[in-house]
């Protein structure tokens, strides 16, 4: 496998956000045990801007260190801008990452809407987030 | 000064080439570098130490020094195996047997041999690892050729029943072979004692260098050579012999033969330690493998809620060198094949972390382990989802 980025490994080392909101606006799931991944990640929204955004990841060190750089790139941002957030920029952010791992940035992105989805129906809003029919990454089949 | 511990753990991955070995394997780089092929006296001298390197690798597993072919690596003994011992018996039948949890260097030749027009046929292990003789019984047709059932498991050192399937298969007029990269050094090994008719070990699985490997086929079993030229190796195998690492690996299997008891209790001993610390000192740990017909060098655990990649490299930024055999590090996300054999929940399969001792390793080694990867197991546990839904449960 390819080395990771030293940005990867600062933010694996030490990750940014990680932690539970108890209140959060929105929270969303992804992933799945089997295939070595799950995310949680939580939102907390005033006045249309995401203030705070945490998260809990069971993974690699890149899942760790994605879910890191997205919960860092959405705090701040207007809910619109957060669900534009593309797999692309988190793995950008990061320096790149290893062919093999870029499904950890798509499984970044997809918890990010999935917790942008939770808000919108929490507030009891139509959600514009177009989640995938099974949310979780894609297999890369032998 | 600040002394930075490095404790390595992963010598079913490789070992270091032990002093000796390279010490012995200087000259034949330098003044005595001819080809073993050439009459003259530089040939002689090269032909002369790999014969006796032949020797020492037939010494340690009681063969006779005329069966022993030497290869570049423990892959190609076992594609050597396989492939030519298939095509040599292709008129008497097409049926292979392996079991699931065999190295991919047979699995995948099976998988080739299957494209080429052979059948074969995958047993099962129960739980800890082991083939069931009768499952291969079983499986054995009158078309069948060939079985190959490894001698000690790489990943969960499970070590397997090879008298009783050599029995078997001697019974039914069915060639064995068996894969013993695992377990050759660090366990005896036999030809003889396990009746098997091929047999594969390679050299830097223990203290030889890499690059230097062998076959052991014996007297009167037809093979097809997998790599043609010139008539090294008996005809068998062409290409100038890699005169320096076959010297290492005959010094590497006299040191073996010579000091396999003390080897074996000095890594049973930490292994025990190391097992018997980590069970104390983690919750929700599985030991994976065979209790007792277990490589003693071997450690293969499972921790649920956290993934073995993230814990290896935390291990890693603590000095300590281990493998991990979670799906996200291979390419298919797919976890072990032994694991899921075995019938591993693919989701704690996904925490496996696999430590294999060595001469080098120490106590205080591994009170150093007990000491960092519990709090590891626990930091990452506190970022994980899952463990985070199995505390609010309970």
């Amino acid at each position: 496998m390819e080395q990771y980025s030293s940005k990867v490994m600062e933010h694996f080392a030490s990750p940014h956000n990680v932690g539970e909101i108890a209140d959060a606006d929105g929270v969303g799931t992804v992933g799945n045990p089997v295939c070595g991944d799950v995310m949680r990640l939580y939102i907390k929204v005033e006045k249309d801007i995401i203030t705070d955004a945490k998260f809990k990841t069971f993974g690699c060190g890149a899942a760790i260190a994605t879910s890191s750089m997205v919960t860092d790139l959405v705090k701040g941002k207007t809910v619109g801008e957060a669900l534009k957030i593309s797999n692309q920029a988190v793995a950008e952010a990061l320096g790149g990452l290893p062919k093999v791992k870029m499904h950890c940035s798509v499984l970044a992105e997809e918890a990010l809407k999935s917790a942008l989805d939770d808000y919108y129906k929490k507030r009891g809003k139509p959600s514009p987030v177009k989640l995938p029919e099974s949310v979780g990454h894609e297999h890369e089949m032998e | 000064m600040l002394i930075v511990r490095k404790v390595y753990l992963d010598h079913a991955a490789t070992t270091p080439t032990h002093p000796k070995v390279v010490e012995a394997m200087l000259p034949y780089f330098t003044e005595r570098f001819g080809n073993p092929s050439n009459l003259h006296d530089a040939g002689r001298e090269a032909k002369n130490a790999v014969e006796e390197a032949r020797a020492k690798t037939a010494a340690l597993i009681n063969a006779k020094p005329e069966d022993i072919y030497f290869t570049s690596s423990g892959t190609e003994s076992n594609n050597f195996a396989l492939k030519g011992i298939a095509q040599a018996y292709s008129q008497k039948g097409t049926h292979i047997i392996v079991s699931q949890i065999e190295h991919f260097s047979v699995l995948h030749t099976a998988k080739s041999l299957e494209k080429a027009g052979f059948t074969v046929t995958y047993v099962p292990t129960d739980p800890q690892g082991l083939v069931d003789p009768s499952d291969v019984a079983k499986a054995i047709t009158k078309d069948t050729i060939l079985v190959s059932i490894m001698h000690a498991n790489n990943e969960i050192g499970t070590i397997e029943p090879i008298a009783e399937i050599a029995k078997i298969t001697k019974n039914r007029g069915v060639l064995f072979h068996t894969d013993a990269v695992a377990s050759t050094g660090w366990v005896p090994v036999d030809v003889n004692a396990l009746g098997v008719d091929s047999l594969s070990l390679s050299g830097h699985q223990f203290y030889g260098p890499k690059g230097a490997a062998a076959l052991y086929v014996r007297k009167g079993v037809r093979i097809r050579p997998q790599i043609e030229g010139g008539v090294q190796e008996d005809g068998r195998r062409g290409g100038t012999e890699n005169v320096p690492a076959i010297v290492g690996l005959g010094v590497a299997a006299e040191i073996a033969a010579a000091e396999l008891p003390r080897r074996m209790g000095h890594v049973a001993g930490l292994r025990d330690r190391l097992q018997k610390g980590l069970t104390e000192r983690i919750e929700h740990m599985v030991v994976n493998g065979h209790p007792t017909l277990r490589l003693p060098h071997n450690l293969n655990v499972s921790m649920w809620y956290v993934e073995g990649e993230s814990m290896l490299l935390f291990l890693n930024m603590d000095g300590v060198s281990v493998s991990s055999g979670s799906a996200c590090t291979s390419r298919s996300l797919k976890s072990s094949h032994v694991l899921t054999c075995i019938g591993t929940d693919a989701a704690v399969a996904n925490g496996t972390l696999l430590m294999t001792l060595g001469m080098g390793n120490t106590e205080g080694d591994i009170d150093f382990v007990l000491e960092k990867l519990p709090a590891i197991v626990q930091r990452l546990r506190e970022m994980s989802p899952l463990y985070e839904d199995m505390v609010k449960k309970t």
